[in-house]
């Protein structure tokens, strides 16, 4: 396990994650920036993601979709606020309509990636900012996080392939 | 996706309730230990009617509760509210974990043609 410290912080609606990743800044970066390395990663395993489009420059748009287990299509898109290449990104992170539109009655969520070079690769801190409860309440509901059991079934499938 | 109305409510009520360093101050204290309002309106700059306003904002977002003790109005912690954003938290961080789970696995790949 990686994951060095997770914070969350009830009273500000803000949940911090730092990981120590075994690969330079530079490497790191890819995995955010090339949307064929982030799709791989970022839906849970029974929602995979689909970037149709990711322009990372300030007020870039990105435009994904992720496909559940019966076919549905949960939209959503991001916002490109800041970027340091390879240092740090911050996005904001909302859904979007069938259409692709942004959903303004669905939440989004602040993030900022940290990624900073240790002796032995990176330590990545990633920080999401939520609005209200509420919007936590429905990214639950938009079962964002079903597929999280079905994750180590995934890792195992890449050790076998690699 | 289907919304509760009265869900929304009480969550943006939690929430506006907690925007305010005062009243986070407050939870914090009487999830510690339940206190009097006159005690809590000690620990802080302003007038114990402003103390009780605060209190009875947190009271409504079901933050707190309030009883009489005699002359007394005593303010506990309600932990259960506090424990809905705890799991909420909970959940995403587990979102994240699968993540970067994943992201490792992808870094430990031998660098193939499709390197940038």
């Amino acid at each position: 396990m990686t994951v060095i410290s997770t914070t969350p912080d009830t009273s500000a609606l803000t949940l911090t994650i730092v990981a120590d990743l075994a690969a330079p800044p530079e490497r790191a970066w890819q995995v955010w920036v090339d949307p064929r390395q982030l799709e791989r990663w970022w839906g849970p395993p029974d929602w995979p993601a689909t970037f149709v489009e990711h322009d990372v420059v300030v007020d870039g748009r990105s435009s994904y979709y992720m496909t559940g287990p019966d076919g549905e299509k949960a939209r959503g898109w991001w916002r490109f606020v800041s970027i340091d290449e390879p240092h740090s990104l911050e996005f904001e992170d909302g859904f979007a309509d069938d259409a692709g539109t942004p959903n303004p009655d669905m939440p989004t969520i602040r993030a900022r990636v940290d990624l900073r070079a240790t002796a032995d690769g990176t330590r990545m801190t990633v920080t999401s900012r939520f609005a209200t409860l509420e919007q936590m309440e429905q990214l639950v509901a938009m079962g964002m996080v079903e597929g999280m059991t079905g994750a180590m079934g995934q890792i195992d499938d890449l050790l076998v392939r690699v | 996706m289907v919304t509760r109305q009265a869900e929304r409510e009480a969550t943006d009520q939690i929430f506006g309730a907690l925007s305010d360093a005062t009243r986070r101050d407050i939870v914090t204290r009487v999830l510690r230990d339940e206190a009097s309002v006159s005690t809590l309106a000690r620990h802080y700059d302003m007038s114990f009617a402003a103390v009780q306003k605060h209190v009875a904002v947190l009271e409504r977002a079901h933050l707190v509760t309030k009883r009489r003790r005699g002359r007394e109005q005593i303010v506990s912690g309600e932990v259960t509210t506090i424990r809905t954003a705890a799991r909420l938290l909970g959940e995403y961080e587990q979102i994240w974990r699968g993540r970067i789970d994943r992201i490792d696995e992808i870094l430990a790949e031998p660098a193939e043609g499709a390197a940038p």
